[in-house]
């Protein structure tokens, strides 16, 4: 489905289903130079199960038009500029890597517009290293050989992709080639500026999901403990229950793909509980 | 674009998709011989069907055992995935049946495996789909051939029998050029000699049964998707970008950006065809992939040695295999084939016909047969058998005589093979008895 948003057109992929926004409401926004479809095993299942599912291209990836924008707070305001270009007055978000971040920032600046959020592979400060950075400014091809190997705890994932007898690591390579160059720093660059993490989680007010895998070198675990520390006092501070955190075994950042079915069961559970009401 | 692999070819070769079993502790791939596979509840059951899910349903579709091997060859290959079948002829047959239809057109070397020209020539006419054979060598005749049907162009690595080595990044630009992708059949090269995906090809088939089995013993097909072909730019193929109703409506390039392909091909061709590989003869290719680096480089060595052997005979014409410096594209090999061209070659024998009948038949090691790719080496006159369909001047163009011979070369003792070559050429040279 394309709609037009500040002027591009935006596409989101539906999970095989017409997008009716008076259903509950699912967005996915993906990673650095990703787009809609590494969200395949649970978007598909979620639009089947009672949701409507928004799986975006974020401007610039994939499908959607536009330059790729070079902040999180960017992006999280384009987010809710697409929904309201698809008549979406509330949703639950789910975000990996910079996704996640845009996730947090846009319930922590728009509460009424966010039911819950699901930060997977998260990490805040979300820091680049320096040598990806230059990788990614200077030579593409070498930054996504090194995306590819950290993004993965495995070759032998099973299954990663809508039937088997898929490599996920090259699945996973071609994918980022197909985004235009330049993609890959702006994201990157915008993970690694964005400085309103922790502030935004204090200002959270709404149920928080992480899932993590324990074997992530892109972002670490350990790299969220903060995060998640933050987002249990703010939902103490306001009466919601403690962020729920999955840590998912044998896993790496590439969690939809590495262990879809975890995941897809910590996003079910978590869709179970009470949203936040606005007011 | 060349990348870094995850691990390196030979590490690949034995560990890409298989894990210990987790119920068991297995370490080998176990062979999961079962026609079906039990759904949790209703609903894992409904999803698996509306591929919510990922998971094995029906062997035809999908087999745990036979999706070690096609994560394997498509890890090697460096392709999206793969999709393992009952033979090369069904790979062939599932990439075009799942591009093409009645009224498309195919442009192919005419340098093919005897059994893939009977599938275009012959049978794929008959459904309504056209091919136009053209000289590999020769970028303008495959540009010529192009028509706005067409919809896909296919080559051999090596072609059959002569080994006319094929210009992948010439011929994959020509067919990138028309919007089309372009389809190579790398049996006789194997991801060890040749990996056609980094030199532009977009679809990548082999007949298993030869060198990845390796051993002889059973017959398969592996169809891999490189992933980098635009289908959505392309606008020549709605059976990947638009609704499907044969699939619950689904639109294949919105599901899989990089692998719309690979999901028709499954979700229809495997389905509704059926050419599905059996998983005892995955196992059996898989034992086989495991020892691909090593025996790939002994194939290869064997064979240098035979061909510089037979150049030098007396009673041989002619050594077609492109290693050697006569040989037309023995530049071209050099520059896209730097491990060697594989271990099948054809040599023109000097004499008549009876003279060629009585050396096949004084050989004691080679073995007289229908295949390549075998442990064992194997000899065979193309012109009474493999391509005993095509008339003279086909056969001609092709590069084949009726003093044509095609050895692949096994893995024996090379002085031993040129010792049963030296008492084949003098029981030849002899005159029969009267």
């Amino acid at each position: 489905m394309i709609v037009d948003v500040n002027a591009s057109p935006a596409y989101a992929y539906t999970g095989g289903r017409p997008f009716d926004p008076t259903r509950p409401v699912v967005v996915f926004v993906h990673g650095g130079e990703h787009d809609h479809s590494v969200w395949a095993l649970q978007s598909r299942y979620l639009a089947h199960h009672g949701f409507s599912v928004l799986a975006l291209d974020l401007p610039g990836h994939g499908r959607s038009g536009g330059a790729a924008i070079a902040s999180i707070e960017g992006i999280a305001d384009w987010l809710l500029a697409m929904l309201d270009a698809n008549g979406v007055e509330r949703a639950t978000l789910v975000g990996h890597s910079l996704g996640s971040l845009v996730a947090l920032d846009t319930a922590a600046r728009a509460p009424a517009r966010v039911e819950r959020i699901a930060l997977v592979g998260a990490a805040v400060p979300m820091r680049v290293s320096d040598a990806l950075l230059d990788a990614a400014r200077n030579d593409e091809p070498r930054a996504l050989d090194m995306i590819n190997f950290w993004s993965h705890s495995t070759i032998n994932a099973r299954p990663g992709a809508p039937t088997p007898g898929f490599s996920i690591f090259v699945q996973n390579r071609r994918l980022m080639e197909r985004q235009c160059a330049g993609v890959l720093f702006t994201d990157f660059a915008a993970c690694n500026a964005y400085a309103a993490g922790f502030e935004r989680a204090d200002a959270l007010a709404c149920p928080v999901l992480f899932v993590l895998g324990q074997r992530d070198s892109m972002t670490p675990p350990r790299q969220a403990r903060e995060l998640i520390e933050r987002c249990r006092t703010a939902a103490a501070r306001n009466g919601l229950p403690a962020p729920t955190v999955v840590e998912i075994a044998d896993c790496g950042h590439s969690i939809m793909a590495e262990r879809p079915d975890a995941l897809l069961s910590a996003l079910r559970a978590f869709l179970a509980t009470p949203a936040r009401r606005p007011g | 674009m060349s990348q870094r692999d995850f691990y390196g070819f030979d590490t690949l070769s034995l560990h890409a998709g298989a894990a210990p079993d987790r119920e068991t502790g297995a370490r080998a791939t176990p062979i999961y011989l079962s026609t079906a596979f039990v759904f949790r509840d209703s609903d894992h059951a409904a999803a698996l069907f509306n591929m919510e899910q990922s998971g094995h349903v029906y062997s035809r579709i999908s087999n745990p055992t036979v999706a070690v091997l096609e994560e394997r060859i498509a890890a090697l290959e460096s392709g999206v995935g793969a999709i393992g079948t009952a033979s090369g002829q069904a790979a062939l047959h599932l990439a075009i049946a799942t591009l093409a239809g009645a009224g498309s057109h195919v442009v192919a070397s005419r340098a093919l495996y005897g059994g893939s020209h009977n599938l275009l020539d012959y049978t794929l006419r008959r459904f309504g789909i056209e091919t136009t054979f053209v000289d590999p060598r020769s970028p303008d005749a495959w540009r010529e051939a192009l028509r706005p049907e067409t919809r896909l162009l296919l080559g051999e690595t090596l072609g059959n029998p002569g080994l006319d080595v094929l210009d992948i990044p010439t011929v994959a630009d020509i067919a990138h050029g028309h919007g089309v992708p372009l389809l190579v059949d790398s049996t006789f090269t194997t991801p060890y000699l040749i990996r056609p995906g980094e030199l532009g090809a977009d679809l990548v088939y082999h007949s298993a049964t030869k060198f990845l089995c390796g051993h002889g013993t059973v017959v398969g097909g592996l169809l891999v998707d490189i992933g980098r072909f635009d289908w959505e730019a392309s606008g020549r193929f709605p059976e990947l970008t638009q609704p499907y109703d044969g699939f619950h409506g689904m639109v294949f390039s919105e599901e899989s950006t990089v692998a719309p392909f690979l999901l028709r091909a499954r979700r229809e061709g495997l389905r509704d065809f059926g050419a599905c590989l059996s998983p005892m003869n995955a196992f059996q290719i898989l034992q086989g992939v495991e020892t691909l680096p090593l025996r790939m480089a002994r194939h290869v060595a064997n064979a240098e040695r035979i061909a510089q052997f037979l150049s030098q005979h007396p009673m041989v014409a002619r050594v077609s295999y492109p290693s050697l410096p006569d040989h037309p594209d023995h530049a071209l090999a050099r520059r896209l084939l730097p491990r060697g061209c594989g271990a099948v070659f054809s040599f023109d024998m000097k004499g008549d016909r009876a003279a060629g009948r009585r050396f096949v038949e004084s050989l004691r090691l080679f073995s007289h047969l229908a295949n390549v790719g075998d442990a064992r080496s194997l000899v065979i006159h193309p012109a009474s058998t493999t391509h005993f369909r095509m008339d003279d001047r086909a056969l001609a163009a092709a590069g084949i005589g009726e003093g044509t011979l095609r050895l692949s070369i096994g893995l024996e003792d090379p002085q031993d093979l040129i010792g049963d070559l030296e008492a084949a050429f003098k029981a030849a040279s002899r005159a029969p008895k009267a």
